[in-house]
């Protein structure tokens, strides 16, 4: 009896391996499969209009109309166009004081965030709430904070007796540029002590004792045990938050929609007023592929940061 | 791409936020070195201002929320930063004489949707990468590592074109579809993170036992990997209550708006009197995520730093 089953059992496990056997195995033909829903929509969605985009930028495009391919003409045209160059302009400014002062005040929140205190982890869970909020909402927020005429600021500042006309927040060239970057900071200041509290939370607590023992200070410590052990994550959160700045759009949008005078506009917000707005599509596109290389170099920088810190703490790169 | 991820995962997860690790307990060895007075100064006074600099605005939007219109306007005769009248008047205004609602339900659906499409798209692809290693996985991994890094501002225009072409324009399609490519990078990174800590032995044991890789992968690794499951989730459903450029441009009717450019476009007029239904329209639309916030605190975090680890 159990001899035949056996033989039943040998028999049905030694029938032919078929093809279809050995493509269900493969790992290429499972990998394709298991790949295809993600590569369906990267590729009709990101790669193609990625390149599409690019195209476009070298016709005449028009909404409603499909262009005709016209060269460089509408980067020869942006080439003497002032207000692209202010753009320009606004945008680095906008990106390069932001992401200072991000940089710097989200450093120094994870590093008070770090201590031991009462009501920590509350603290910590309210600390990162800008970043939920949507970002045109709380935008909008601001946008009534820093109103003409009704100002909280302008009014308190009054109370106090330091100014005696309300600031024109967002209709002055120099104090919108300020609120707009005061806004940005505001909104990233979150992301970057969050996750950089996480990197401080790795570093172990007897380095610091050590360091104590030896009689370092507390500038000593931070600079010789914290930063370089943050570096790495700090190059990929920089990197992020410079990535984002560059390429923002909804903050200012929310605010001033590039006023007063174009003090504001950067150039995502300068391409879809161009593109969308206007209806040039070709040239709104030449804008925002602008933004390409800024972005390639920004990621190249941090890119060999990462490397360069990598090969100084002797990990291996794999 | 280093190893070390998975080794600080465990820290971060929890203590980030409970500060509970062993780690994070380190400045209560040394902080008997510090006297009360000096704490304060260094400690408490400057976090308590961050903290209020932060927190201010949304205090301001609900306060404005509630505040009567002549409150609004009038600084000198009330108290601007406390109201001894609230009224739900705006909020009224907004959920009956307007298309709000709508637009809430607008922006569930379509995020909701995005959501589990993307996931759906990346638990397979974060598993074909990190455990059938098919040829090539290690370079396609790094492509979708670029495809997070490719901002939607750049993408905008030709997205308006293709969508037009597909037939999707004004239709919630437009954005369930496009969300997807801002999400997928994001949650196949992150799943990528969590796959490699499920220890390969059990796959090797199933597959011993006669399980597919499908089945290896509903059965063993999904039950497993739970806990990134949810912050992948929640973080995506994030993305796309927050997302505005495509919303803005991929839909014109009124009706079909999100929430965010709803209120952009349709509240912001000339009256003077808007910006109590505008606040109200603010708070509203953040609440959603602030509530899920509240209940997943830890899953938030472990997705922010899970991203941006590797």
């Amino acid at each position: 009896m159990t001899i035949a089953i056996d033989q039943g059992r040998t028999k049905h496990a030694s029938r032919d391996v078929t093809a279809w056997d050995r493509l269900k195995v493969n790992r290429n033909w499972l990998g394709f499969w298991f790949m295809l829903p993600a590569m369906a929509f990267l590729i009709l969605f990101l790669a193609y209009p990625l390149g599409l985009g690019i195209w476009i930028s070298f016709t005449d495009a028009r909404i409603g109309r499909v262009g005709n391919f016209i060269g460089l003409e509408n980067y020869e045209w942006l080439w003497d166009d002032s207000i692209f160059w202010l753009s320009v302009f606004n945008t680095l400014l906008y990106t390069i004081a932001a992401s200072v002062f991000k940089f710097a005040i989200g450093l120094y929140l994870a590093l008070l965030l770090n201590e031991n205190m009462p009501f920590k982890a509350i603290l910590r869970a309210l600390v990162l709430i800008p970043f939920i909020v949507p970002t045109v909402l709380s935008a909008l927020a601001f946008w009534w904070i820093f109103d003409a005429q009704f100002s909280i600021i302008s009014w308190s500042l009054k109370q106090m007796g330091v100014i005696s006309q309300n600031i024109n927040f967002l209709g002055d060239v120099y104090w919108a540029r300020f609120s707009v970057i005061f806004v940005n900071i505001w909104r990233g200041i979150p992301f970057v002590a969050i996750t950089l509290l996480a990197g401080l939370q790795t570093v172990s607590p007897s380095l610091y004792e050590a360091a104590t023992i030896d009689g370092a200070t507390r500038w000593q410590m931070f600079r010789h045990i914290t930063y370089p052990l943050l570096t790495p994550i700090i190059a990929v959160v920089m990197t992020f938050s410079v990535l984002f700045t560059f390429t923002d759009f909804q903050l200012i949008w929310a605010m001033t929609r590039g006023g007063p005078v174009n003090a504001t506009h950067l150039m995502a917000t300068l391409s879809y007023q161009r593109a969308i707005i206007g209806g040039v599509l070709g040239e709104g596109s030449a804008i925002s592929n602008a933004m390409i290389p800024f972005l390639l170099a920004a990621i190249m920088i941090s890119w060999f940061g990462l490397q360069r810190r990598k090969w100084q703490q002797g990990e291996s790169n794999d | 791409m280093t190893d070390h991820p998975a080794a600080i995962k465990p820290v971060s997860l929890k203590a980030v936020l409970s500060g509970s690790s062993a780690s994070a307990d380190h400045s209560e060895g040394m902080s008997y070195l510090e006297s009360l007075p000096r704490r304060i100064v260094t400690l408490y006074l400057p976090l308590s201002i961050i903290v209020i600099i932060l927190l201010f605005p949304f205090y301001w939007m609900a306060l404005t929320a509630i505040k009567p219109d002549e409150q609004l306007l009038d600084l000198n005769t009330y108290n601007p930063f406390w109201t001894t009248a609230p009224t739900l008047k705006h909020i009224k205004k907004l959920l009956f004489e307007s298309y709000y609602t709508r637009w809430l339900w607008n922006t569930m659906y379509v995020a909701i949707a995005s959501t589990v499409l993307s996931i759906f798209a990346s638990v397979l692809a974060a598993y074909a990468i990190v455990r059938l290693r098919y040829r090539g996985a290690h370079w396609v991994g790094g492509l979708i590592f670029l495809a997070y890094l490719v901002p939607p501002s750049i993408l905008f225009i030709p997205l308006a074109t293709v969508v037009f072409q597909y037939g999707l324009f004004d239709t919630p399609f437009a954005l369930i579809l496009t969300y997807p490519t801002i999400l997928i990078p994001f949650s196949t990174w992150l799943l990528m993170g969590y796959f490699k800590t499920i220890p390969f032995e059990l796959e090797e044991c199933a597959l011993i036992d006669g399980a597919s890789r499908w089945q290896i992968l509903t059965k063993i690794v999904l039950p497993l990997s739970i806990p990134g499951l949810i912050s992948a989730f929640i973080f995506c459903f994030t993305l796309c209550w927050n997302e505005f450029i495509y919303a803005l441009t991929f839909l014109t009717s009124v009706q079909n708006k999100t929430v965010p450019v709803a209120i952009v476009n349709e509240f912001v007029d000339g009256d003077v009197y808007r910006w109590g239904s505008l606040m109200a329209g603010a708070l509203l639309g953040s609440l959603p995520l602030v509530i899920l916030y509240a209940f997943f605190v830890e899953h938030y975090v472990s997705a922010m730093t899970g991203a941006v680890k590797e």
